[in-house]
Parts: C-alpha cells; structure tokens; sequence
C-alpha cells in the first residue's frame, strides 16, 4: 500500500505549496536555523547516492551535499539525506521540504523554466545508453528494431527513447516501472531486451548483476545528460551558493588543492588563484555571506572534484567509470569552471 | 409557540450561510494564495499542458496513442486502464470470493480448510508484496519469445505477453453487435413480461431467440463485420500484429482479485452464517436439494448483509490498482500521476485532477451499488 500514500505527500506537499506565505524564507537562514541542510538524493543508486546497512549516505550527489553543507554551515555532517523518486523530486524541492536536489537530474529548458528550479551548474556529463544481454547478439542501438525497452518513469529517458527510435524509424516497446530497481529487475527477468538509462546508471546497475560479464553496455549515447545539483528559483543567495560550492570542487582539482593539502596550501600557497579561493587573500566568500574559510571547508570535507569522482565512480569504486568527457578541460575533458574571482 | 420555532430557523440558516461563506472564502484564499506562490516562484499553472505533445510512448493502450498524443489524450490512456484493471479484478474478486466464502462453510474438511489458509494467507500479506509476487512469478515462468508456448500456431505465450489473433473490424461490425445488444434486450424484456402474465410458451421463447439473433445475423451477412484476422507472427526480438495481454496486467489482476477475493470471501461467510438456520431446515423439509438451499434460499438472504461491505472492498479494489506503477502497467497514477506529472511539473493541476477521478469512479460504484443494495434489500430494511 504504498502508492497512496505517496500520492497523499505529493497532495500534501502541494498544499504546503498553496499554505506557504507569499515572500519564501532565505534558504541559508532557515538551514542555519534549524543547524542542517536538507538534501533530496535518489532512493539508492551506487556511485551517485546510495544508504549502507546502517542509513549512512554515501556517492558522489552525496558528497556535493556534504559539501554544500560544509561550505555554508560549517560541518560535512550538517546535512540531512531526503530519499526521493524521480517524480517526487521536483515537488519536494518546490515545496521546500528539501534545500537542495542533488540527485543525478537532467538539466533542461523546461526544467529550468516552467518548473521553477535554478541548475547550479553540470557536475557530471552522461548521456543515455542502452543495455543489453550478449545472448541477443547486438552489438549497435541500431539493431534494436522491434525491441521491448525497460526504463525508469518520470525522467528525460521516457522521451529519449521514443526521440531516437522514432526519428530512427525503429519500432519499439517500452515499459516503465516507478522504481528503476524495479525497471532492472524487470529487465534482469527478460520481460525486456534493451535496459535503458543513463550511462553512469548502466554501469552502477551492472556491478549488481551476478553475471556482469554477459550483459554489454552499446556504444551509442542517444541523447545529452548534463547532470547537476537544482535549487529553488528566487533564492538567488542560496543558488549561488551551490553553484559556487561546485565550481570551488572543479576549480580546486584545477589548482591541486586536495583535502590531504588544502589547509597547508592555505597557509603557504604564493599562487593568487590558491590563495583566493582558499581564503587567505580577498574576501569571496563574504560575497556569498559566508566567511572566507567556506572553500576551504568543502574541500576539506570531501576533497576536490577528482578526488570526490574517483573515490565514488572511478578507480577507487566498484563501477570504474573512466573520467572522459568529464575530465578538466586542460586535460581534454569538457569539466570547466568559472575562476573565482 | 411559532414565533420561537421561526427565529430558531432563522438563526439556524444564518449560522449555515456564515460557515458556507466562511468555507467558499478558505478554499478562495487557498487558490489565490496557490496561483501567487505558484507564478511567483515561476512554476507554470493553469490546464493548457493538457494540448501539449506527450511525446513518451505507452506499452498498453486501448484508444489510438502515440508519441504524438497530447497530455489530455494520455490521461484517457491511463484512465481507461485503471478502468479496465478495475472491473476486470472486481469480477474476478466476486466470484472468487463467493466461491471460497461458500467453501469456507463446506462439511467437507479439506476444502473448508484450503479456504481458511488461502483466506488467511491472502489477507495478511502486504498488497504490493502480493503484485511484485505475482508479477515476477508470472514473469520468471514464461519462456523467452523464441521459446514461445503456441496454440494451433496462432496463439503464443511467452514473457512478453498472451499474443492472439485480432480480427480487423469494419463498421458492419458494429452495426451488427448494436443490432445483437438491442435484439437481446428486446427478448429479455418480452420474455420476463410473458413469465409475469404466466404466457411463457415454448413458440414465444423461440419468437424471442429469434427475436434477438436474426436482426443481427442477417447485418453480419450482409455487411461483412470482419475482413481477416491480423495474426501474431515472430519478427525480431518478439511477437507483432495480433492483440497482446501484457504480464504486467496479469500480474496485477492476479494480486488484486486474490488479495480482495480473500476479504470478500470473509464478506461471504459472514452473510451465509447470518442468516437464520432455521431458514435451511425448512428448505430442506420443502425437499429442495442442497445447491437449491444456496441458490434460491441462503444466498438471496446473506445479500442483504454481503452488499454493503462489498461496496467498500470494491472501492478499495478500485484504489488499489493505482499501486499498479510499481510493476509498469500503464494506470491513471503511473501514466498521469506519474510521467505527465514530471514532463510537466504541474503538481498541483495534475493531482487535483487524478483525486477528482478516483473521487468520481468511487461515487458511481458507491451508487451504483446503493441502487443493488435497495434491491436485494428486505422490504422492512429499507429506508
């Protein structure tokens, strides 16, 4: 009996829409007020944000929050995990039952207009990929006339597929499942031929499988995926605030700041850039109406942008996902941010 | 005394018409206050959405849909799904629960016993553990599409779905089932008259066979109501042309009319069990034989006490189907609560909406069962 009542939140939290006063609360007040942030994350998706046995939240949209937290409140700890399903995330994040979404969500014309939401900025370049058992013998998305297709509901994915198979020609089915567990599970049972999500999640998915080895992710990509972390529009202090935070990430990978060197760096570093950034030079983060230690803060909490992608998606984790296109731009990736300045 | 009684009225239409105006003022503020939050955080609002393109697909649909559709023409989609779920499951809910509800009063203690443990089993086991259950047992015991069950080569089953022949209609098909539909009622109608005048003859039954058949023959002939039959045939990864029964429609039903069956069977007993024992013993001294007792004594007796609970088991049925999204089948929340929600973001509009339905589908079985229950209810009972 579970999706009555999650149609109930959704009433509910579109009440809290109508019942909220006319002027929103500034975000960062309220956060400090009530001493957390509050973080809307996917309900499991290993690599992205993902509870172990005890409830602890771990990933890479997980560190960004941490981050965010560490960077306004001051602790990586100051920060509350709010599980969501692709369709309620949107909701909870206008409503203000969350601060700031931070879970693998596309960034698009629509979104960020027609929905309300501020897109801080791009911290993972993915795109949709099709997965399928080698037994079928495909090898290109191309082959995939007449295939039944298992996907999550309520995401860009929905749209992708029939875009593609469409102007491909290709006839398809496609069934969707609320959870993308489900979706799996679906697929892993054969009810499907071709799972299908962003590439990032194929691979996150596959590491589950008992036989991963006889499951082959196509090489097609089928559509753009910019994902990052949204907050809600009109609370441009607080957006900023995230954007900056993600940028600080990026621009510390950039500068080699990592968590292991940041505060010695702060101390000792002759680079302008280092030292702005880090605080010992200029006041940046009063511009944000934090104080001059924030980047510092969210460094040291989860280190810099490579440091939180290895240890979540790449080298150090089970999906070993190679940094490709979201690599730093001087080291042939399209990963770039503003300078902080 | 007059005076008094006409004040008190009038005090008592005064308090109404205050808390009325009270009640329109809250729910005005609620949609003023909701417009303002909503355009000043610049969410869209308003029911235009409904005309925009959909532009995602949906595996199971009873109108024309494609990805070209609009929002509007989804949500009939989804609709006239949970539409179908619903009255599919309730029939086969009823006439589970009747079955097994008598059987639960069996002498004969094995099937006495096997209801009780499928009563008991059914009711105390989570509805959605029950559909994912039966989904992916479904699922996990139907052969791959190469590996197809076939009946007679036109018929095949496998982890797709139930793939059988469909004919290819013309109109003359629908004039001739139109001509069938009233044929029939005009037979019922003149045969139950001349029962009532006690003219029941065996020419006028053959009168009204003929009655209801000929009309709708003579339409078939003459204008060809199929052309052909479109076959389900292996092309690709599975089954094309032909109708398809998806699993995840099979899933659901199964877990809702088995889950519901198991309280309506309950429903069942209790209705049997109240009604008088010594209505049995005199049927029984009337010579009548056991299937005659039930038929004809017992259960019109237990419908006075089954109808009104069962209402509220087919209510629920009817609300249950929304948990319908876990498993993929395309209902009224999946397609519309769920998708066009998100491609939109318009919550509030689109939930209004989807409670509105359910509030309506609920009054009309509430209502249609209220005008049943008047029926089968005893002349003293009614109100």
């Amino acid at each position: 009996m579970r999706r009555l009542p999650s149609l109930f939140l959704i009433a509910v939290a579109g009440l809290a829409v109508t019942a909220m006063p006319a002027v929103a609360q500034k975000t960062l007040e309220a956060a400090k007020g009530r001493g957390h942030i509050l973080c809307g994350v996917s309900q499991g998706l290993p690599g992205f944000s993902n509870p172990d046995a005890k409830g602890n939240w771990s990933g890479f949209d997980v560190d960004f929050c941490k981050a965010v937290a560490a960077a306004a409140l001051g602790g990586a700890d100051k920060v509350r995990f709010q599980p969501l399903s692709a369709k309620e995330r949107f909701t909870a994040l206008q409503s203000g039952e969350i601060d700031v979404l931070s879970r693998n969500t596309t960034w698009t014309l629509s979104r960020d207009t027609a929905l309300g939401l501020d897109f801080a900025g791009i911290s993972y370049h993915d795109g949709q990929g099709f997965m399928v058992h080698k037994k079928i013998g495909v090898k290109s998305a191309k082959d995939l006339n007449g295939a039944t297709v298992c996907s999550n509901a309520g995401t860009t994915t929905e749209l992708n597929v029939a875009d593609y198979f469409r102007s491909h020609g290709m006839k398809y089915k496609l069934v969707t499942f609320e959870k993308s567990d489900d979706a799996f599970a679906a697929y892993v049972k054969g009810r499907c031929d071709v799972y299908t999500t962003d590439q990032s999640g194929l691979y996150a998915q596959r590491i589950r499988l008992d036989d991963p080895d006889d499951h082959l992710i196509l090489p097609e990509i089928i559509s753009k995926e910019p994902l990052g972390p949204a907050t809600r529009q009109g609370d441009d202090g607080w957006s900023d605030i995230v954007r900056w935070t993600l940028f600080a990430l990026i621009n510390a990978e950039e500068l080699g700041i990592t968590a292991a060197n940041a505060a010695q760096l702060k101390a000792e570093s002759t680079n302008p850039e280092v030292r702005r950034l880090l605080g010992s030079e200029g006041d940046l983060g009063k511009n944000l109406g934090l104080d001059g230690d924030w980047a510092l803060r969210a460094i040291q909490a989860v280190g810099n942008y490579g440091e939180v992608f290895e240890r979540n998606l790449g080298s150090g984790s089970p999906l070993k996902i190679a940094r490709n296109v979201n690599a730093l731009w001087s080291k042939g990736g399209i990963l770039y941010a503003p300078p902080a300045r | 005394m007059r005076r008094p009684r006409s004040a008190e009225r009038l005090r008592d239409a005064a308090t109404q018409a205050v808390v009325l105006a009270g009640a329109l003022a809250l729910a005005a503020w609620f949609v003023g206050n909701t417009l303002d939050n909503l355009s000043e955080r610049g969410i869209a609002s308003g029911f235009g959405f409904l005309d925009s393109t959909a532009g995602f697909s949906i595996i199971f649909t009873l109108i024309d849909y494609s990805e070209l559709s609009t929002y509007g023409r989804a949500f009939l989609v989804g609709l006239l799904n949970t539409l179908l779920v619903s009255a599919v499951g309730i029939v086969a809910a009823t006439i589970l629960g009747v079955l097994v509800g008598v059987a639960r009063l069996s002498t004969n203690w094995l099937v006495a016993r096997l209801a009780t443990v499928y009563v008991e089993t059914f009711r105390n086991i989570p509805l959605l553990l029950q559909i994912f259950f039966w989904y992916f047992a479904v699922l996990g015991a139907m052969p791959q599409p190469r590996a197809s069950l076939s009946l007679f080569g036109v018929m095949f089953l496998n982890n797709r779905g139930l793939f059988v022949p469909k004919p290819l209609l013309t109109p003359g098909f629908w004039i001739a089932s139109a001509l069938l539909a009233a044929g029939t009622a005009a037979a019922v109608l003149l045969w139950r008259r001349a029962r009532v005048r006690g003219v029941a003859t065996r020419a006028r039954a053959i009168f009204c066979l003929a009655l209801a058949l000929i009309p709708a023959a003579a339409a078939a002939l003459i204008g060809e109501p199929v052309t052909g039959w479109s076959l389900p045939h292996l092309a690709g990864f599975s089954f094309e042309g032909g109708a398809v029964l998806i699993p995840e429609f099979v899933g659901l039903v199964l877990g809702l009319s088995l889950y519901t069956g198991a309280y309506i069977a309950e429903n069942v007993r209790s209705g049997i069990l109240a009604v008088d024992k010594g209505q049995r013993e005199s049927a029984a001294a009337l010579g009548l034989s056991r299937g005659q007792i039930l038929r004809l004594v017992i259960l019109p007796q237990a419908m006075r006490v089954i109808v009104p609970p069962l209402t509220s088991h087919y209510l629920s049925l009817t609300k249950n189907s929304s948990l319908a999204a876990a498993i993929g089948y395309p209902e009224l929340v999946s397609v519309f609560a769920g998708t066009v929600l998100n491609q939109t973001g318009q919550a509030v509009e689109v939930i209004a909406i989807t409670m509105a339905v359910y509030l309506s589908i609920s009054l009309v079985i509430a209502g249609a069962m209220n005008l049943y229950n008047r029926r089968v209810a005893r002349i003293g009972d009614e109100r």
